[in-house]
């Protein structure tokens, strides 16, 4: 669908995006993810045309988007960071214009504007200049843009910012039903959002792609390497005895507290579950558990340390730092994505 | 195009830029008109219409100062150059809704010859094809200096700065025959002038292409032919730059219309081209920003 091969974009000497290999593939949502300034609208700039890059190359469904600007822009709806609309015209004229822009036949115009009025909830401000609508209709008016014509591609560069949270919840319920028959690119500096609507999560950070995985498969692989907090009624030694009878554990971390109690961090093993054994190992010592709990690394914990500089880990976070070093097969790291992105 | 053509028309006439920018041309034009044709009992409309050229230098500005620098400033930049067409359609879009708006008061103008004929009755003389000529004449005039605030105004993300700037632009082209004036006849002041002003087109292509190796080839090139004419016989040089420039004299053509009643070709010719290459390099403006 999308393939962007060894993009990068120089403004001077700042390097905005960074050698980004991407394949984007149809019928799903894809979140750009990255801190604020890290090149996530220059690449959908650069990806609609608005930009050419400095190096490499965007293939739209086959078409080059230098060689071949007019095929490859047909295929994409963009909503732009500030909706691009025209303050003096009302919302039927602005949509009309937008129709004529990418060529939406004569004929099915006013059926086109009137079926995408109706998905962005435009009914009853058509009439109205667009000066006078508040930041969320406007909004809704560069969407209901970037709809029109019903192109296969949806790009939407933060699509939700500034807008009202009942508003965000109908943009996303829009941007769901969207995805049933477009691919739907969204950007977002918000974890939340894309983990909530998005099937496949693209982090970049300093113009570099960071990690391209499907959102389940981010959290399947956080809860493999989970971590298993324990207070226990008993002294640091024989905490660690017994620990180290149950299997599909390591020790992490033994806190012996004033009141006699210990706190253990344990490691556990991907895919075992050992708190049932933990339990009877330490039922048959006679030592109460007096609490377990499961801390699992929220993927905000990953977006942080992975984007932060020279990958300190989030101390929150004590799984997620062994993640880099130890890649599975679902996560892309920087250089395996150059070499995928080739072939 | 066409969709591009519609919007900015309608928008000229929403703003009220179109109507009182028609209504200032058409009073000044029609002041002139009386004065000279209906008071003086001059025949000639071709000689109100020359006298009123400097009427562009307050119209022209403000008609084309938000073309460009306006879509810059509300990103509607980003709708248009992500839209499936070229940038040429989209300037060429914006260019002849400007052309229509001003051809509104130069079709108003056709009556003005049938009014003399009115007013002067059955024995007065009437120039039909000199006042035509001429005001074919200033309709492409107006269209070179709508060109030039195009692209004046596609450098720009202020109107202000676009409109100062295309002011300054059409004053030195009002002035151009008083300033060509000034130029040095002498050989050796022609010289130091060309190499000055391949000094600025080696400016210009720089920022066009972004490549050092052509501008210094074009450089290097330029200033050895000139060096080497200039050797072999000096006084090709005097005077080259009062001949050279004064040929560019755009307001000239339009006297030569009227008070000659000369049907002045080459200088439409130089109308028309001159228009092209604004258009051609309001184009190349957009496009090279998108490579920064």
């Amino acid at each position: 669908m999308i393939e962007l091969r060894n993009l990068v974009k120089r403004y001077g000497s700042h390097l905005a995006v960074d050698h980004l290999n991407l394949t984007i593939e149809e019928g799903k949502i894809y979140g750009f993810l990255g801190p604020n300034g890290a090149g996530k609208s220059t690449t959908m700039n650069m990806m609609t045309g608005y930009l050419s890059p400095t190096e490499g190359e965007i293939i739209i469904n086959g078409h080059d988007i230098l060689e071949e600007p007019e095929e490859a822009k047909k295929c994409i709806g963009y909503l732009p960071e500030q909706p691009p609309v025209y303050m003096d015209m009302t919302v039927t004229e602005y949509l009309n214009f937008c129709a004529g822009l990418k060529n939406v036949p004569k004929d099915k115009r006013a059926a086109q504007i009137e079926s995408v009025i109706h998905m962005t909830r435009l009914d009853g401000v058509e009439g109205r200049l667009i000066h006078n609508l508040s930041k969320g209709y406007r909004q809704r008016v560069g969407l209901a843009q970037a709809i029109l014509g019903f192109p296969p591609i949806i790009i939407l560069d933060e699509p939700t910012v500034g807008l009202d949270p009942k508003q965000i919840i109908e943009i996303r319920d829009l941007i769901r039903q969207l995805s049933e028959k477009h691919t739907v690119i969204l950007s977002s500096h918000i974890l939340s959002e894309v983990q909530e609507i998005c099937d496949q999560i693209i982090i970049i950070s300093h113009g570099k792609l960071i990690a391209n995985d499907s959102a389940d498969h981010l959290e399947t692989h956080l809860k493999g390497s989970a971590v298993l907090q324990l207070t226990l009624q008993a002294d640091a030694e024989d905490t660690g005895d017994l620990l180290n009878l149950v299997s599909g554990v390591t020790v992490q971390e033994l806190n012996e507290n004033d009141d006699g109690t210990t706190t253990a961090l344990v490691e556990m093993e991907p895919g075992s579950d050992p708190r049932a054994d933990i339990f009877f190992t330490f039922a048959r010592a006679k030592k109460a558990i007096l609490e377990m709990t499961v801390q699992t690394a929220s993927l905000e914990d990953v977006f942080l340390e992975l984007t932060e500089d020279g990958g300190i880990p989030a101390k929150s976070a004590p799984a997620a730092s062994e993640a880099p070093a130890e890649p599975e097969p679902g996560w892309e790291l920087e250089e395996e994505s150059e070499e995928g992105g080739t072939d | 195009m066409k969709a591009i053509y519609k919007r900015e028309l309608s928008s000229y006439f929403n703003n009220m830029i179109a109507p009182v920018c028609i209504a200032f041309l058409m009073a000044v034009v029609g002041l002139y008109f009386m004065a000279y044709n209906l008071y003086s009992g001059d025949p000639s409309f071709a000689d109100a219409l020359s006298a009123s050229l400097f009427i562009f230098l307050v119209v022209i500005p403000i008609l084309t100062m938000r073309s460009m620098a306006e879509d810059r400033r509300s990103r509607t930049d980003q709708l248009l150059l992500t839209a499936p067409i070229t940038v040429t359609k989209v300037v060429l879009g914006k260019f002849f809704a400007l052309l229509t708006v001003y051809a509104i008061p130069c079709v108003l103008f056709c009556f003005c010859p049938v009014i003399i004929k009115l007013a002067s009755g059955s024995s007065g003389q009437v120039y039909w094809a000199t006042d035509y000529a001429t005001l074919l004449a200033f309709f492409l005039l107006g269209a070179l200096y709508l060109s030039i605030g195009l692209l004046i105004s596609s450098t720009t993300e202020s109107q202000i700065l676009s409109a100062v700037g295309t002011f300054a632009a059409l004053f030195i082209l009002y002035m151009w025959s008083s300033i060509v004036d000034f130029l040095p006849t002498n050989a050796i002041g022609n010289l130091a002038a060309t190499i000055f002003i391949l000094a600025l087109l080696c400016l210009l292509l720089d920022s066009l292409t972004s490549s050092p190796k052509i501008t210094a080839g074009v450089g290097v090139v330029g200033l050895a032919a000139i060096v080497i004419t200039y050797i072999a016989d000096s006084s090709l040089y005097e005077s080259l730059l009062v001949n050279v420039l004064g040929k560019f004299s755009v307001s000239e053509v339009i006297s030569s219309f009227a008070s000659d009643q000369i049907f002045d070709v080459a200088g439409l010719l130089l109308y028309v081209s001159l228009t092209a290459l604004c258009l051609f390099l309001t184009v190349q403006v957009i496009q090279r920003r998108r490579w920064n």
